[in-house]
């Protein structure tokens, strides 16, 4: 089995999904991966575990020495996010009463490692407090994404005929929207809470998963495997979901990842334009924001930690899914 | 080339269609309704139902769609946006060639740059040179275009007064010309991580067009270097570039709502932005169904190009 764009750009870039079909239209590329699937049989239909796929691919992991790092970097963010406030405790929603500890806009110092904001809340520990919402909205929406996704991709793929058109041109339509300009209108309409824009974000995240789980399973459902449990009588959902999806582990985790990386880059933007997790609750981008509005007074302090928190996750995150599909193409050359 | 410019045109009308449905329900599905949203939430049933019944909103859901896109095509209304007192197109009015300026801008100098970048790594293959730029490229893929562009404002600006912040809000998009000092650093800023792919995409379609039989071929007729690089190879790695372009285009125009927002520059970015701070829901619809077919149009505009440049196209059936 190849990839679609096997031929394609440099592997680094997400460029996974983005799927650059051949030119003559979507039609081809899928023809073209049934046509280069090979028609081994894994062992033994169902008893493919789902173990067996991500260990094999763990054991190629984590002979990337960039991709451990990055895994390292991922655990550190989360335990500081997480764990951090429990060890630096620290006033992040009080806006009253911080002011009569600290004053704001104070330089990196005692008592302030990294100086404090324009409200006068601890930097460090306000880098914490927001980078809770960043990665829970971020991992959440990436999950509710991959699912649902998933779920419409192997749909669309088992059934196909009249189905899939539809499916898929809805997907062709919803991609055609600059996500922003949608992202930004579902916001306006549906107020912002912080499982609104994990639903939100995840609204329109999904389309992409769709596409690659879509194009799996075109080329799953001719296996003999799958024709062996539709002689046996198994049922459609049966086939989808004990048989396709199992077999297409491997690409939903290597698109997660690099989602998650997405969902927070899209939180941060929207956090940036002043529509991310409404007070007191902050996230990086809304934090970034407020840094700049006082960029003008030489207050560094508020805009380059928060910046490189957001540069480090999500470049981890990009390192940790090329990694993964890295190790995912090298399990299945080798089957 | 008819039959794949017919279905190309026929998938955008598809792609348009879908979009007013989408712009269309989501202004049917406000919570609480539409005459709420507008008249407040104190309004009274009869002002609900009165509201309703001048807007057409008593009507069963089809016919109000169809008067919706009557209205679309055959009078260009986009719905009205009582926070601004007028329509919507009005309160688009400039605001559209504002954003192209900044989007063709940005895409002409990311292309002008990222081909020759990507031949040259292609030249220069595994030398430092190539390196240098595959690490420039993945710093700026890897930098959020909001970090970015405050960055520049930060240093080129405040330090050391190069360019100003923002280009002036009455300037016109023809300003682009007479006054090109206050858009360099929104351009850069949207060119950057354009420049960053693009370049990358070029030079693995540069590698790919190199190792193709018609390379060897014309090797073998004695073709020197320079004719193999340019004759052969850079016309056959540009052609899957515009198809790049076309794909790339949705995202390109949602960096612009950024870099918009960052420096400040009234378009429709800027636009979308302010009104969903206002809550003015007609106003971020129309604004997002305006740049939506605008962008279809771009890449529509692409593939059209893509098929006159590729022979294969231009002179096949399909």
């Amino acid at each position: 089995m190849t990839e679609p764009d096997g031929e394609g750009p440099d592997p680094v870039f997400n460029d996974y999904e983005r799927e650059v079909p051949l030119p003559i239209g979507d039609g081809e590329t899928i023809s073209e991966r049934e046509f280069l699937g090979e028609d081994t049989v894994p062992e033994g239909g169902e008893s493919t575990s789902t173990g067996g796929i991500l260990r094999q691919m763990g054991r190629v992991f984590v002979e990337n020495k960039l991709a451990v790092v990055s895994v390292g970097v991922i655990v550190f963010m989360v335990l500081f996010c997480f764990v951090g406030p429990h060890l630096y405790t620290t006033n992040q929603t009080n806006s009253q009463l911080v002011l009569q500890d600290s004053s704001a806009n104070l330089p990196p110092g005692h008592g302030n490692p990294l100086g404090t904001d324009g409200n006068g809340f601890d930097m460090l520990g306000r880098l914490m407090f927001g980078g809770q919402a960043s990665l829970i909205v971020g991992f959440a929406s990436a999950l509710v994404a991959t699912v649902f996704g998933t779920l419409y991709g192997a749909i669309s793929g088992f059934f196909g005929n009249w189905l899939d058109s539809i499916l898929m041109r809805v997907v062709d339509v919803f991609l055609s929207i600059p996500v922003l300009f949608l992202l930004i209108a579902l916001v306006t309409i549906y107020h912002q809470s912080e499982v609104l824009l994990i639903v939100v974000i995840a609204f329109v995240s999904w389309l992409i998963p769709a596409r690659l789980i879509r194009g799996e399973t075109l080329s799953l459902r001719n296996r003999e495997y799958v024709q062996a449990v539709r002689v046996m009588g198994g049922s459609r959902s049966r086939i989808i979901g004990r048989h396709i999806i199992p077999n297409s582990i491997g690409t939903i985790v290597v698109f997660a990842t690099f989602q998650v990386a997405d969902s927070i880059l899209l939180l941060a933007a929207l956090g940036f334009v002043g529509l991310g997790v409404p007070a007191p609750q902050t996230d990086w981008g809304t934090m970034l924001s407020n840094g700049v509005d006082a960029a003008g007074n030489g207050y560094w302090w508020q805009i380059y930690p928060t910046g490189i928190c957001i540069v480090l996750v999500v470049v981890a995150f990009n390192y940790v899914g090329d990694a993964l599909r890295d190790s995912l193409e090298v399990r299945l050359q080798q089957r | 080339m008819t039959r794949f410019l017919v279905r190309r045109f026929a998938q955008a009308l598809i792609v348009i269609v879908g979009v007013i449905l989408i712009t269309f329900f989501l202004a049917r599905l406000i919570p609480g309704g539409e005459a709420k949203a507008v008249l407040g939430a104190k309004s009274t049933t009869a002002g609900i139902n009165r509201f309703n019944r001048l807007n057409g909103l008593d009507q069963p859901l089809y016919v109000q769609f169809w008067q919706y896109i009557e209205g679309i095509f055959a009078h260009l209304n986009l719905g009205y946006s009582y926070k601004y007192n007028q329509g919507v197109r009005q309160v688009i009015g400039e605001r559209l060639p504002k954003t192209l300026t900044l989007v063709g801008a940005s895409v002409l100098i990311a292309l002008v740059i990222a081909i020759p970048l990507g031949i040259l790594q292609v030249v220069r293959r595994n030398k430092p040179i190539d390196y240098v730029v595959t690490g420039g490229s993945f710093f700026f893929y890897a930098m959020p275009d909001f970090l970015f562009g405050t960055l520049l404002i930060i240093w080129f600006a405040f330090d050391l007064h190069w360019f100003p912040v923002s280009p002036p809000s009455d300037a016109s998009a023809w300003a682009v010309f007479t006054d090109p000092r206050a858009f360099v650093l929104p351009v850069v800023t949207l060119a950057a991580t354009t420049i960053a792919s693009f370049s990358r995409y070029m030079r693995s379609s540069m590698m790919d067009a190199m190792a193709e039989d018609y390379i060897r071929t014309a090797r073998a007729k004695g073709a020197g270097n320079h004719r193999v690089l340019y004759g052969h190879a850079l016309r056959n790695a540009l052609i899957p570039l515009l198809t790049l372009l076309g794909l790339s285009l949705p995202a390109i125009v949602s960096g612009a709502l950024i870099v918009e927002t960052v420096f400040n520059y009234p378009g429709m970015g800027l636009l979308t932005v302010q009104s969903a701070f206002n809550d003015d829901i007609p106003t971020v619809l129309g604004t997002t169904l305006v740049i939506t077919v605008a962008t279809v149009i771009g890449s529509l505009l692409a593939d059209i190009l893509y098929a006159v440049a590729d022979p294969r196209i231009r002179l096949g059936g399909e």
